[in-house]
């Protein structure tokens, strides 16, 4: 029998984050016959944003708008969606295991007392058995877990479950309820916005990493032109960041951010075991390192051995020249 | 202030994970305190140096946490708590986890709690949220930077990159990201005294549980191994050849381009 699947999306400056479609793909593979009711927070008119959902697979989407919603807050967002789920009873419930998402669902399942899956990458339907598989030891290692008692809630991480496509032509209603939202706790005074361009490490469809090679903050200037080219992100390894050329925010591996694009380019790279498991399981790995020796290249669908700082202008220009010509 | 660290024994990150028995094999593995709970320490540490009070670090785990509850006392921490589960636990999630930690807490007077952003082994980032749930205080996960006047504390927090600027009070709950400190090393002064240091060890009796109060909400039904990734192709010839074999390899063999 279909299970009602609350889905809670997320926005980002206006706009709903991919994973919030993914996230509804995966509540129809967890109850294909179910029902997929859609919630949102903010502030102002979020029918937009509801439609959106209901383009890419919801029943019906509830909306939350309130001042004090204005910028995410675990106790703001929590209060709201609490509220939606004392209404609908949920017998399961998906969200995107983003910042948002790891910061918001374990309060959800502490005040309702269950259990909740985190980061998974695949859910599966064997015969009425929901199993979530997750990374653990940062993507060392894979485990199957089930939820054996109460509602079915898990995140899931970005770029890993397809979403359904998006067909206009769908519909479904969108209502907005009102929650008194109680004073916070937790003030957000400011947002200072350090990320490139708006592209997520986490949700990107390609990386390009720099290690130690990279030698300074400059020497990842090509870096970020590389990935811009690319519309992708740019990541480094724990090496690069203590070295101090970049920000920690742009850690991957054991410590930092664990990844899975479709497409990683390490540059200068050299692949200690703390910075594989922060992305081997991405689809198409390239490394560009000096030292053939190096441990990235056994990994590595493709390698060139070679200076990154000739090489990956080189690429630049080639990827250019074959996009003018597309 | 009471402070209260939270802090898990992991694998060290050099380890290589091997599966037995569909369980991870721990024989001959080296263990260390979860790097980013050694933020919380070393925070916890200069939080007091700055405004008195005592650094108290908790472990649910077995025996052998021990050491890293003296590490951690090595480091700086004035008592350690070990909850030991050995006996009386044969699995547990989350759920059960906060369960434990809750019934420690009920009877603190708590004015900070720190834990790790997450745990380097099962990375689910829930129980710092999920205890300060339970004990009804504001929580702030990922925090990079924070500063305590009387009661408000002003935080900084990374949030995928982007800096969030957070003014909350105590008492309260936070998770360390990587950047907020640099966790020092255990002096050999700082070794000796430890060893003298309180170091009390409960039961799930003495916290008035028993197992069916904590008993998890999930279950680990398989874990496996990824698929050995197969040594790639290195590119040979000109730098130039090399890179446009590349570009070629991605849009027509990998197809991500």
């Amino acid at each position: 029998m279909g299970k009602k699947m609350l889905v809670i999306g997320e926005a980002r400056e206006g706009a709903l984050r991919n994973v919030t479609f993914e996230a509804i793909a995966a509540a129809k593979q967890i109850s294909p016959d179910g029902e997929v009711v859609g919630v949102l927070c903010g502030d102002g008119d979020l029918t937009e944003q509801g439609n959106e959902m209901v383009y890419c697979g919801a029943d019906r989407v509830i909306t939350v708008s309130d001042e004090k919603l204005k910028t995410y807050t675990s106790e703001g967002y929590g209060q709201a969606i609490k509220a939606v789920i004392d209404d609908e009873s949920p017998e399961g419930i998906v969200m995107g295991h983003t910042a948002v998402g790891k910061d918001l669902t374990p309060k959800l399942a502490s005040k309702l007392e269950t259990g909740l899956i985190s980061d998974a990458t695949e859910v599966s339907n064997e015969g009425g058995n929901v199993i979530f598989t997750r990374p653990i030891y940062s993507g060392k290692a894979f485990e199957k877990k089930i939820i054996t008692d109460g509602v079915i809630f898990a995140t899931i991480r970005p770029n890993n479950i397809a979403s359904l496509d998006r067909d206009d032509s769908r519909s479904g209603e969108v209502t907005s309820k009102s929650v008194e939202i109680a004073d916070l706790r937790t003030i957000i005074k400011d947002i200072i916005r350090k990320g490139s361009e708006g592209v997520d490490l986490s949700e990107s469809k390609v990386i390009v990493a720099g290690g130690r090679g990279v030698k300074s903050t400059e020497g990842f200037e090509p870096l970020e032109e590389l990935a811009e080219v690319l519309g992708g992100a740019v990541g480094a390894s724990r090496g690069a960041c203590d070295a101090g050329y970049c920000d920690y925010s742009l850690q991957i591996g054991q410590t930092g951010k664990v990844v899975t694009p479709d497409l990683y380019i390490a540059a200068g790279i050299s692949g200690a075991i703390q910075h594989l498991a922060g992305m081997s399981n991405s689809k198409v790995i390239v490394a560009i390192n000096k030292d053939p020796e190096a441990n990235i290249f056994n990994v590595a669908d493709y390698g060139i051995v070679g200076d990154l700082f000739e090489v990956v202008p080189k690429l630049i220009e080639e990827i250019k020249q074959i996009k003018v010509n597309a | 202030m009471n402070i209260y660290v939270l802090l898990k024994r992991t694998f060290d990150t050099e380890e290589k994970i091997t599966i037995n028995d569909a369980r991870i094999e721990e024989e001959g593995a080296e263990f260390i305190i979860n790097p980013y709970d050694e933020y919380a320490v070393e925070e916890a540490i200069n939080l007091r140096d700055e405004h008195g009070g005592e650094v108290t670090v908790v472990t649910i785990g077995e025996e052998e946490s021990e050491k890293q509850l003296r590490t951690a006392l090595a480091m700086g921490a004035d008592k350690a708590v070990l909850i030991n589960t050995e006996d009386d636990l044969e699995d547990g999630d989350q759920y059960t986890t906060v369960k434990i930690l809750e019934a420690f807490f009920e009877d603190k007077d708590v004015d900070l709690i720190l834990a790790g952003n997450v745990a380097i082994d099962e990375a689910s980032g829930q129980v710092g949220p999920r205890l300060a749930e339970r004990l009804d205080i504001p929580y702030v996960t990922t925090i990079t930077s924070i500063t305590i006047d009387g009661e408000t504390v002003q935080i900084e927090r990374d949030v995928e990159g982007d800096v969030e600027k957070v003014d909350t009070s105590l008492p309260l709950l936070v998770t360390c990201q990587q950047g907020l400190n640099e966790p020092r090393y255990p002096s050999l002064p700082g070794i000796m005294k430890a060893k003298k240091k309180p170091l009390e060890e409960l039961e799930l009796d003495d916290l008035d549980l028993d197992e069916d109060d904590v008993e998890p909400k999930t279950k680990t039904v398989d874990i496996f191994l990824p698929p050995e990734k197969e040594a790639g192709k290195v590119l040979e010839g000109e730098i130039d050849d090399q890179v446009k074999e590349l570009v070629s390899l991605l849009r027509n063999e990998a197809k991500v381009l």
